[in-house]
């Protein structure tokens, strides 16, 4: 029951930490019907960016560990969707009116552009978070001992995504990004700059991917240059599974994904642990395509 | 001068041509309808006026002020607002939402809530189903609330691209009287329609399109009596 349980509050953590880098590959479908190939490499920006300004700045030495990370967390955020808003600005929009796989094929340009960069500037081997910047601190929860930092990145990925679902679903600038993504030439004619929207939506992606890189490095201590392409895998899983294109889908995809990871290993076999991951990801387009909450409301003709 | 000027239009999709320059003017207040087969280049011409397509030749003027440069989300705050051919309301996103859009680019709250207030009185249906998704109503409701939607801009010319399209003969009579009624609060409209007996009923002025020229422009009430119009668009003589 106790290793049930460990697992469980694992899989919690994981599976927040790959729904917020499965936001970002949705959001970006909703609007551009493009998967963002080059996603899961401004994770590992995310990872890195975190990494030097938390060494470089001692953040946590002059706010201690709590206000430190809090502002850390808003710096990498902040500059992972800046270097979002510019990959859209040159790899995707000269070719808004071009097939499909143009912008597909700049993706992976993109992304290996991405991971070369990174390589170049830090090297290709691991690089190794600060230890005790988060008090090595285990909680007593009901008995169950569990490691402080798994409870602040199940807490932080969940506040990130209450907001974020809170902003689309109640503000003004929600509502159009909403309505961008189902018709952008009706969103047009209300006067919505779709551009805009498309530049929001490539902030705050990348921003929650980068969130959860440096949620990565933090949870398990080490990064390197080539990890964005399994996380970024993991939560294209998790958006598929959801419904691509549906936030809430995202969230509940990126969850359920990460617990039935963990619990997988755990009782399976720990070897099998990533192919659990695609063997969902081929049952659900096998079983369902369209995702759990994929379609919900069948549009009238 | 007229409120709206369009000269000399061109209008290509790739390499064909689909408007080959038409010339339009339209009066403050009027209500000028636009006849025309299908693919005679109707949606064409407001999608135009709306900025979503770009001419390649010609220019359309606000005032003489030239409209025809602007992306379409700023056509929209010049006030001119389409209601487009298919509804295309958001059918995920709920009544209210899709109302609230509607006046995405509205600057006052109060005359924001006047013009829902009127919508609500006009359309007592959109009240009822107003936190219902838009994707949800009758096509019929789905026409009033694109109607509704173009309305909460506050427009002072409205683009109808065939409202009373799929409707039950009674609620294109409401839709039409409602036009009418909004005509009458001083919007402009330029309509356009396959049931032109109704339009040119309504209407002051009206132009005649065939395969992307205007070859007719008339007062509504002369086209109504003109012999190539009747057999043409009115279904031969009455
Ligand atoms: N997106 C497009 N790409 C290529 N050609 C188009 C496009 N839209 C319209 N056309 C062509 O332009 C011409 C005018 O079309 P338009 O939709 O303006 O006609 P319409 O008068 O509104 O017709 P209807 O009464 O059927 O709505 C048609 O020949 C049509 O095939
Ligand atoms: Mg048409």
């Amino acid at each position: 029951m106790e290793q049930f349980f460990q697992q469980l509050t694992n899989g919690l953590a994981v599976g927040g930490i790959y729904a917020l880098i499965a936001l970002g590959y949705t959001m970006v479908y909703g609007v551009l019907k493009l998967i963002n190939f080059a996603h899961g490499d401004l994770f590992t920006i995310g990872s890195y960016l975190g990494l030097t300004l938390l060494t470089s700045m001692a953040l946590t030495d002059k706010l201690g560990p709590f206000f430190g990370i809090l502002l850390l967390a808003v710096m990498v955020m902040i500059l992972v969707g800046i270097v979002g808003i510019l990959l859209d600005q040159v790899a995707y929009r000269p070719l808004r009116e071009s097939p499909r796989l143009s912008a597909v094929v700049s993706a992976l340009g993109a992304s290996i552009f991405f991971q070369n960069t990174i390589m170049l500037i830090y090297g290709a081997s691991f690089h190794v978070y600060p230890q005790n910047i988060l008090p090595r601190m285990v909680v007593n929860v009901f008995g169950l001992h569990i490691p402080m930092i798994r409870i602040l990145v199940l807490l932080a990925s969940v506040v990130m995504m209450l907001a974020l679902y809170t902003f689309i679903q109640k503000t003004t600038i929600g509502t159009a990004i909403r309505a961008a993504a189902e018709d952008q030439g009706a969103a047009k004619l209300m006067g919505i700059d779709v551009n805009g929207v498309i530049m929001i939506v490539f902030f705050i992606g990348p921003a929650l991917g980068g969130a959860a890189g440096l949620m990565v490095g933090l949870y398990y201590g080490q990064v390197n240059f080539t990890m964005g392409w399994i996380y970024g895998l993991k939560a294209f899983t998790a958006a598929i599974l959801g419904g691509i294109g549906n936030i809430p889908g995202a969230m509940v995809g990126g969850i359920l994904l990460g617990v039935i990871e963990a619990l997988g290993a755990a009782y399976i076999s720990i070897a099998w642990k990533d192919a659990i991951a695609f063997l969902v990801l081929i049952l659900i387009l096998i079983v369902r395509p369209t995702g759990l909450l994929g379609e919900r409301v069948a549009e009238k003709i | 001068m007229a409120l709206l000027e369009v000269k000399n239009l061109h209008v290509k999709y790739g390499n064909v041509e689909a408007l080959h320059g038409i010339d339009i003017e339209v009066n403050e207040g009027e209500i000028v309808t636009i006849l025309g087969a299908n693919g005679a280049g109707k949606s064409t011409t407001l999608m135009t006026l709306s900025g979503i397509i770009k001419p390649s030749e010609g220019e359309i003027l606000l005032e003489g002020k030239p409209l025809h440069r602007l992306p379409a989300h700023k056509v929209v705050r010049e006030r001119i607002t389409q209601s487009p051919e298919g509804r295309r309301v958001f059918g995920t996103l709920t009544v209210r939402e899709n109302l609230n859009l509607g006046a995405f680019t509205a600057k006052d709250p109060k005359q924001t809530e006047t013009n829902r207030k009127w919508i609500y009185e006009l359309f007592p249906r959109l009240q009822e189903r107003r936190q219902q998704l838009a994707g949800t109503l009758s096509g019929g409701e789905q026409q009033m609330l694109a109607i509704g939607r173009a309305l909460m801009s506050n427009p002072r010319i409205l683009l109808l691209d065939e409202p009373s399209l799929g409707l039950a003969p009674i609620l294109v009579k409401t839709i039409f009287d409602t036009i009418r009624q909004i005509n009458e609060t001083g919007v402009t409209v330029i309509l356009v329609e396959q049931n032109a007996r109704v339009a040119l009923k309504l209407a002051h002025r009206g132009y005649v399109m065939e395969v992307g020229r205007i070859v007719m422009q008339d007062f509504a009430s002369a086209l109504l009596s003109n012999p190539e119009v009747i057999n043409a668009y009115l279904g031969g003589k009455d």
